[in-house]
């Protein structure tokens, strides 16, 4: 089976020859459909990561190939995701969760003509992620579990076969987060979509992805690549059983060793 | 004051007394304005100032009577030339601020030079105006335009600089062009700025007209209290110095108004000023 994602052997220095080189040697594979998740230190070039399977870096040696082509541009078939939700406040929640649609070459010239069947499509994502009825809000008046809701929304709406998150969750309290994960888990689930988690949560990390990356400290490569083993759908009580624990030390250990590295 | 603070607390009873009936927040200015012209009538007549030194507010508003017709007149002039001046520093601000905040190299290139444009005191360009133009209205109108710009363009080019840099990822992940993002972020954005914008621009722009018709015209309330002020008829040079107070506060209460209709979202979002 072909790998959606394939980073081989890649060198990403910013700021020149004598730049800081964010990552080196580092080789991934995410395979379609899967769930992926990186861990690391921080300052690991886990942020890199993200630009480079976008498009919006290009690395300096190794080969990045998305969806069957090497990426030399931005990669259109993504969504993203960051901790800020970044909505912008002079359009409702609806128009936000739309925008994608006015820039990508495939929707932009239809979407005047088919805007009904756009906003249905809108709407009901709206409705998966819990916000059924808030698409006329504007997102200063969402709460911020809320507005990253209506960001998963935004990066959805175009269908992308890959979906990139930056610590999507990392800004919210305990509760909200849980919620999210089910949400995310759901959404998974339900669209077949591959998506890239990259956290710093543990815990997280395990409850959501099919396999994890452990990252370095920079420069940034990968470490150790974890399978996890439980079975889906996973519930919430999933992360109280034995296994689960056992699997997030070790996690755990890893990284710290990792720290001490640098 | 605080009397009335008293009365207001302790009136819980259904019948309230005339006072606490009162809406003092939207009197206040009122009141205040009025404190103030009493205080300054009770000064000269403490210190028994000759007219000729400090005008009391009785003895201006005799002269705004007295010379209400060249008063009137003046007055639309310098509002004349300041709108103008302050219209093509809309146009020419808003045109300018979308360029320089469009690139960080044309950011660069053109920041020192607006710099060292902007400190050299504008007073100091209207005898090059008038050599250009002659003496009249065109100078105010340039002057005004020149003095009132500047903000305009800083701010919208600092609405464009501070796009979050997430935004720009999520959109040029997506394929988006440098004029997408642009239209769809940069410009809207950078609305408020501008916007915010206006208010400080419309009080330099009658700065800049009245300097102007102080030094070269032969209209305007700058030209107005000059000759006035030539004639010791300093009451007169009063009265013109309330009328441009009038006209500033109504113009800046105008473009408040503005700023809160067209860009009210960013007054409820945490994107302010």
């Amino acid at each position: 089976m072909p790998h959606l994602v394939s980073i081989d052997n890649v060198d990403m220095r910013y700021g020149g020859v004598n730049g800081t080189l964010a990552v080196s040697g580092l080789t991934m594979k995410v395979d379609k459909g899967e769930f992926a998740a990186v861990v690391g230190p921080s300052g690991c070039g886990k942020s890199t990561l993200m630009k480079l399977v976008t498009g919006l870096h290009i690395p300096q040696s190794g080969v990045v190939i998305v969806a069957g082509s090497q990426v030399t541009e931005p990669v259109s078939i993504v969504g993203m995701a960051f901790q800020n939700p970044t909505m912008l406040p002079w359009r409702t929640t609806l128009d936000n969760i739309l925008l994608p649609l006015e820039i990508v070459e495939k929707h932009r010239h239809r979407l005047r003509a088919h805007k009904k069947e756009y906003v249905e499509k809108a709407e009901h994502l709206l409705e998966t992620v819990g916000l059924k009825g808030f698409g006329s809000k504007f997102p200063w008046q969402l709460s911020g579990g809320m507005q990253q809701r209506a960001n998963l929304c935004r990066a959805l709406i175009h269908e992308p076969e890959l979906l990139m998150l930056d610590e999507p969750f990392g800004a919210l309290d305990a509760f909200t987060r849980e919620e999210l994960w089910c949400v995310i888990r759901d959404l998974h689930a339900a669209q077949g979509v591959t998506i890239i988690l990259v956290t710093h949560d543990l815990r997280e990390a395990t409850f959501l992805a099919d396999r994890i990356f452990v990252m370095s400290a920079r420069p940034g490569r990968v470490l150790k690549e974890h399978v996890v083993p439980f079975a889906r759908p996973r519930d919430l009580d999933v992360m109280y059983e034995k296994g689960f624990n056992d699997m997030v030390h070790e996690l755990h250990g890893e990284i710290a060793s990792a720290r001490v590295v640098a | 004051m605080s009397a009335v603070t008293e009365n207001t607390a302790s009136s819980a009873a259904p019948a309230r007394p005339l006072l606490a009936r009162v809406n003092w927040t939207s009197l206040a200015p009122w009141l205040y304005t009025l404190g103030l012209f009493v205080l300054w009538e009770l000064l000269v007549m403490a210190l028994d100032m000759p007219p000729t030194i400090l005008p009391a507010p009785t003895r201006v508003f005799e002269a705004i009577m007295q010379y209400w017709s060249p008063i009137w007149k003046n007055s639309l002039q310098t509002l004349y030339t300041t709108t103008v001046g302050f219209a093509i520093a809309v146009a020419a601000g808003l045109a300018l601020g979308l360029f320089v905040g469009w690139s960080k190299t044309i950011y660069a290139g053109l920041y020192p030079l607006m710099i060292g444009f902007n400190v050299i005191p504008k007073v100091a360009l209207v005898p090059i105006l008038v050599i250009w133009f002659g003496i009249g209205a065109v100078p105010a109108v340039l002057t005004a335009f020149l003095i009132s710009f500047f903000p305009i363009v800083v701010n919208v080019a600092t609405g464009l600089a501070t796009i979050e840099p997430e935004t720009e990822d999520v959109l040029r992940a997506l394929g988006a062009k440098k004029m997408d993002i642009m239209l769809k972020v940069g410009i809207p954005r950078s609305m408020p700025y501008f916007f915010g914008s206006l208010k400080i621009a419309i009080t330099l722009a009658f700065v800049g007209s009245v300097v102007s018709e102080t030094v070269a015209s032969n209209y305007g309330l700058g030209y107005m209290m000059s000759s006035a002020q030539s004639q010791f008829n300093v009451p007169l040079v009063f009265a013109g110095l309330l009328a441009l107070a009038v006209e500033g506060i109504a113009m800046y209460a105008l473009m408040a108004w503005i700023e809160m209709r067209m860009t009210g979202w960013a007054h409820r979002s945490s994107m302010s000023h």
